[in-house]
């Protein structure tokens, strides 16, 4: 995968990992360079006898090549909905969504995107091994390059050890681990992920955090990351984008930026600059009379 | 065994939800610990076959004191020494009436499956269809099929076994149907996402996850299905037609007042179902070793 423009097939095994190929040229190079460009984008559901629901109104939203956004907001702000729509897995109403410069279906068709859900979705009846293999097998790629593809995989994300198990014999964790190892297959320059860790308990949830860094510096991938964790959305993003219900808008975005994705470490959690992110991201979902520690504003988690 | 009357649960397979974290890591560890130690494992079989076995002969041995003691007649309860003596003695007809049967059942089963399974496929693919044998199903369901019997042989002829082997069928159609049709119904809107963003096609979709879905509902339907094609081939000849299989044997046997006779051939009965069921069980646990 050397331009973000040819259809992410899985490369050669041989092949390295793909360089972060820098925001840096794609300043001047318009729409086709970035990753995912939301344009007045509108969802309206309509219910069983007529009745309409405002999802989504006038959403814009650019996410830059290798940069890591998270959407933010209480429930039914409508995150999970635009995630969903950048996916082709729905449809907007109004608007226009392009993933790399094609269109959301194109992109799909031609797998520009890793995609992750808040369950980790694995097929009950594959081994891990087979689950990782999946797309792979799915977009006629050879054995042996998938078994070679399937164990660098393994190895990034530390369950070379559990190839052969079934999914209903790990751990929730490693379930969402080896979700994410198979949205990494195809080595995708984009990443959607849907609260991947939202099932999880409160360190694993931290080590999964510190895990997914770490497999990102690796990849360079751009990440669109839905969450209701203010500490979660700052640990990980570039830019946390905050959204608000009925219906469903963006309302401010915070720059984050602490530091390379590489060097962000455990410590991090304790930094006064990680502070400094929760309590802006915070204010701006609740204004900034929210703003002391005192948590405890319906929908949104402070975990 | 001439119990008859039709079994239509819908069995619901374990769920492949996932799991508390901890119970799955105490999963794994006892897999582990399985695997490498054969003594544990005979042990095991051990514990499992040797109870029930004892509890068996312990029963055997009550009932034959029973009828020595009491001296009671072979109408009201044959000894279980003149059952084995018959059984050894007519060994060969056992045998011969045993695989008669067992022969319908097992068309009947493999009819039925097949048109169980086929017929679920085709209703949850096309809407009409499903509304179209809904009905139809739930009326076959609802008759006890046995009953179709005296009827079935005037039209297909007192000597021909088509009549058994439609009976078996039609008994073994209905809890696969169901059964599969559940499965199908029951792919996980997240893996349906998922094949979606991998733009997969229908025949992929269908491959990949609708079937392994259903798998597990099928195999379910087909072990009800193997014990109720096995009822029903065998009280099918009670009411008549050709007279080599189990059934006839066991009416004739009593009717001509042999009554340790008839239960040798009922003993043939019992270890027909068994190995119905046993198959089944097999074929089932190797289709789902991933749980």
């Amino acid at each position: 995968m050397s331009s973000p423009s040819s259809a992410s097939r899985a490369a050669p095994a041989a092949a390295p990992e793909p360089t972060p190929s820098a925001a840096a040229d794609a300043a001047g190079a318009g729409v086709a360079n970035e990753a995912v460009v939301v344009r007045g984008v509108e969802r309206i559901f309509t219910g069983a006898k007529g009745a309409t629901v405002t999802a989504l109104t006038s959403i814009d939203l650019t996410v830059h090549d290798g940069e890591f956004v998270s959407l933010i907001g209480p429930s039914g702000c409508g995150k999970s909905t635009l995630l969903r729509l950048i996916a082709d897995l729905d449809e907007p109403t109004a608007g226009d969504i392009r993933v790399f410069g094609r269109t959301a279906k194109q992109a799909r068709v031609d797998q520009a995107y890793g995609i992750a859900f808040q369950q980790a979705g694995l097929l009950p009846w594959r081994t891990v091994a087979a689950n990782i293999e999946l797309p792979l097998q799915l977009h006629g790629v050879g054995a042996a390059e998938r078994r070679s593809r399937v164990a660098e995989l393994l190895d990034l994300v530390g369950l070379t050890d559990f190839a052969r198990n079934y999914p209903d014999q790990l751990s929730g964790g490693m379930q969402q681990r080896v979700a994410i190892a198979r949205s990494l297959a195809e080595q995708p320059r984009l990443l959607l992920m849907d609260e991947p860790f939202g099932a999880l308990d409160e360190m694993t949830r931290e080590r999964m955090q510190t895990e997914l860094l770490r497999i990102r510096a690796e990849t360079g991938a751009a990440v669109v990351f839905v969450t209701h964790s203010i500490p979660e959305a700052v640990y990980l993003s570039d830019r946390v984008v905050v959204m608000s219900p009925r219906p469903g808008r963006i309302t401010d975005e915070v720059d984050v930026r602490l530091g390379d994705a590489a060097e962000r470490g455990e410590d991090l959690r304790e930094d006064a600059a990680f502070f400094a992110g929760v309590t802006a991201v915070r204010e701006a979902l609740h204004g900034p009379q929210a703003a002391p520690a005192s948590g405890g504003v319906r929908g949104v988690d402070v975990r | 065994m001439t119990d008859a009357a039709p079994d239509l649960r819908v069995e619901e397979p374990p769920q492949a939800t996932p799991r508390d974290p901890e119970v799955a890591v105490t999963g794994l560890e006892t897999r582990a610990r399985r695997g490498p130690r054969p003594a544990g494992w005979f042990a095991r079989f051990v514990r499992l076959v040797v109870p029930p076995v004892v509890l068996f002969v312990v029963l055997v041995l009550l009932v034959e004191l029973l009828v020595v003691a009491a001296d009671l007649p072979p109408f009201v309860l044959a000894s279980p020494s003149a059952i084995w003596a018959q059984l050894m003695q007519y060994a060969p007809q056992v045998l011969a009436a045993t695989i008669a049967t067992g022969l319908n059942a097992l068309i009947g089963l493999l009819i039925g499956a097949v048109l169980g399974a086929l017929l679920a496929i085709a209703a949850s693919s096309i809407r009409a269809i499903d509304g179209m044998l809904a009905p139809v199903v739930a009326a076959v369901a609802v008759v006890p099929i046995v009953a179709l019997a005296p009827v079935l042989y005037t039209m297909f002829g007192s000597t021909s076994e088509v009549a058994r082997i439609l009976i078996a069928s039609l008994a073994a159609f209905v809890p696969v149907f169901l059964n599969t049709l559940r499965g199908l119904r029951q792919v996980r809107p997240v893996h349906r996402d998922l094949m979606r963003a991998y733009a997969a096609s229908s025949r992929q979709q269908t491959m990949f996850v609708t079937i392994p879905s259903a798998l597990p509902h099928f195999f379910t339907g087909l072990r009800i299905a193997s014990s109720l094609a096995v009822i029903s081939a065998l009280v099918a000849e009670y009411f008549g037609g050709p007279r080599e299989g189990l059934g006839s044997a066991i009416t004739t046997a009593a009717a001509s007042s042999a009554y340790a006779r008839a239960w040798a051939f009922v003993i043939g009965a019992i270890l027909l179902g068994l190995a119905f069921f046993a198959l089944t069980s097999v074929i089932e646990r190797i289709a789902s070793r991933h749980r």
